[in-house]
């Protein structure tokens, strides 16, 4: 009677890799990151306090976010070299905000307001005042949080039509 | 119910039970080992011995760690270090066995290539105690992470960033494996769990595999002889053991890795009681913070060699360069293409591949530790490029080698 075996053995292997790709499913679900983590990567900041080339940084999941209030000559320079569409416009002033991590290896850089530049210690990385890569070896400028604009105030972890549009220009990669 | 006789001792009550004396003779008795070695060959005894401190140390640590990224640093740089008494000796034990398990390990492998001890039915006895290194790799670098420094945080960073695959920018796969945008308790909870569980569970049954490979091939010698295991054994149980070629595994050749483990142990003691600070980052007795970064972020040396194989790259022929470089070993009784099981000196030019390979993971340790400038960035990318030279020259020069 091998069909009568043949048949227990498949039903008894289909049962089992049923059960085990269940518990595989089950160990996944348990690595993944909780809803309370989920849900704390989201951030208001609000810009309204901020003040012009005055380096604030806040947190963001974990990641310093660097905010950085634009005056009126940084904002010609970012005119000039092309660099506006890095900032994000709220009435009529323009604010930097980025991750405060070397695009390069992950360091977190200083800012020097006199220079209105950003240096990174570790490789001596440079950026301008837009976040901008100025000097190698970064690769790219300081990436930008996903953020919705809400009157004066940023909810970052949340993808606004800003943000969406600086995505599809290449202006910042996906963080 | 089977038939037992009553024992009239306790030996053969077990072995009634249990073939003790069947299991004693396989396992000891009647495991033969060439009596063509030096002592090179007490490495692998070594190795379990110190794997057997670590594990003694590690369940003494154990109870008064805590795994918690508020409480972890000062678990084990208070509460360990100052208040529980001895806690001091267990930790130095533990940091500087993890250390030099890694370095007997390479001298292990080093050995088993020098004298060609992966090949002709030794392949597995090769590919099983690679897999040791791994697990190895993988226990030394969850455990890194539980005193939760700096160290441990951006090495933890470092590290699971890999897994994005450069331009891949897998990001959900990095988030996945860490529970969180960044390293935190998910992270710290999980390699705890591997480190004190998951992969010591694994490490001891790849060693018993590891030597459930090496009973039928039996260990190499110096000379890459082939012998005669069964003739040999039965000349030393007929008590010819001057014309033998073999001794048992017990008590004989026991003995001799027992005065290599008495040597290393002097060292052993002496580092843990006179030098453990090699083996302590001083980086990592700050407490981890995600917002500020440690000027030079480097493993521990062990890993060094593969990191300067990551580094001197761009990112993507950079990671791909790092995970050949952590597999190529594997594939190591394949890619000699030489029947010849003989020591590297006897091998032509594979006696220079071999110092070569050697000489050149030595210096790929020694400029990954240094910072990435200059001189030294030049140096990396030279010694990382001919890694991958030699690796490709192997089956060439090992393919015309004349037979022995």
């Amino acid at each position: 009677m091998s069909n009568r075996r043949d048949f227990m053995g498949m039903a008894l292997g289909g049962f089992t890799a049923l059960g085990g790709i269940g518990a595989l499913y089950a160990m996944k679900r348990t690595w993944d990151p909780l809803p309370s983590v989920k849900a704390a990567g989201f951030t208001t900041i609000d810009l309204k306090d901020a003040q012009e080339n005055i380096l604030v940084t806040e947190k963001w999941r974990g990641k310093p976010i660097f905010v950085l209030k634009q005056s009126k000559e940084m904002v010609e320079k970012a005119k000039k070299s092309d660099e506006l569409k890095r900032l994000i416009k709220i009435g009529d002033e323009y604010y930097m905000v980025a991750v405060g991590l070397c695009t390069h290896l992950g360091c977190i850089p200083g800012y020097d307001p006199a220079n209105e530049s950003f240096l990174c210690a570790c490789h001596g990385g440079m950026y301008d005042g837009t976040a901008m890569v100025t000097k190698a070896p970064p690769p790219r400028g300081l990436d930008i949080p996903p953020f919705r604009i809400d009157g004066t105030k940023l909810v970052l972890g949340e993808e606004g039509p800003e943000y969406k549009k600086m995505l599809a220009d290449g202006t910042t990669m996906k963080v | 119910m089977a038939h037992f006789e009553k024992a009239n001792s306790l030996n053969e009550w077990l072995d009634q039970r249990i073939g003790i004396n069947t299991l004693k003779k396989v396992m000891q008795s009647e495991y033969w080992i060439p009596k063509n070695i030096n002592f090179l060959w007490a490495m692998g005894m070594v190795l379990a011995a110190t794997f057997g401190i670590l594990l003694v140390s590690g369940i003494f640590l154990l109870m008064y760690y805590n795994p918690s990224t508020d409480l972890a640093f000062d678990s084990v740089n208070y509460t360990i270090m100052t208040e529980v008494g001895y806690g001091w000796l267990w930790r130095h034990i533990h940091g500087v066995g993890a250390s030099l398990v890694f370095l007997i390990i390479y001298i292990h492998m080093f050995t088993g290539i020098y004298y060609g001890s992966y090949k002709r039915g030794r392949e597995l006895i090769w590919i099983s105690g690679m897999l040791l290194f791994v697990l190895f790799s993988a226990e030394a670098f969850s455990g890194y992470m539980l005193p939760w420094g700096q160290m441990s945080y951006w090495a933890g960073m470092v590290i699971t960033n890999l897994f994005s695959g450069g331009s891949l920018h897998a990001d959900g796969l990095v988030e996945w494996i860490r529970g969180d945008y960044v390293p935190g308790q998910a992270f710290l909870g999980r390699f705890f769990m591997l480190h004190v569980l998951l992969m010591p569970l694994a490490i001891i049954g790849a060693i018993v595999f590891h030597f459930g490979t090496l009973r039928l091939p039996h260990v190499n010698n110096q000379d890459g002889e082939e012998i005669d295991f069964e003739e040999s054994a039965r000349l030393w149980k007929e008590g010819k053991v001057k014309e033998s070629k073999v001794i048992p595994f017990s008590p004989v050749f026991l003995s001799k890795d027992v005065f290599v483990m008495g040597v290393y142990f002097i060292l052993f003691f002496y580092l843990v009681f006179y030098h453990f600070e090699f083996a302590m980052d001083p980086v990592n007795f700050d407490p981890a913070d995600g917002l500020k970064t440690p000027t030079h972020i480097y493993p521990e040396w062990y890993f060094l060699w593969s990191y300067e194989i990551l580094r001197p790259f761009p990112t993507d022929p950079g990671l791909v360069a790092f995970a050949i470089a952590q597999v190529i070993f594997f594939l190591l009784p394949f890619l000699d293409r030489s029947p010849n099981v003989a020591p590297a000196s006897r091998r032509g030019l594979f006696h220079f591949w071999f110092w070569a390979l050697l000489i050149d993971m030595i210096v790929l340790t020694f400029m990954g530790k240094l910072p990435p400038e200059g001189i030294w960035s030049t140096i990396g990318l030279v010694a990382a490029i001919t890694f991958f030279v030699l690796w490709i020259a192997l089956p060439i020069i090992t393919k015309f080698e004349k037979k022995l």
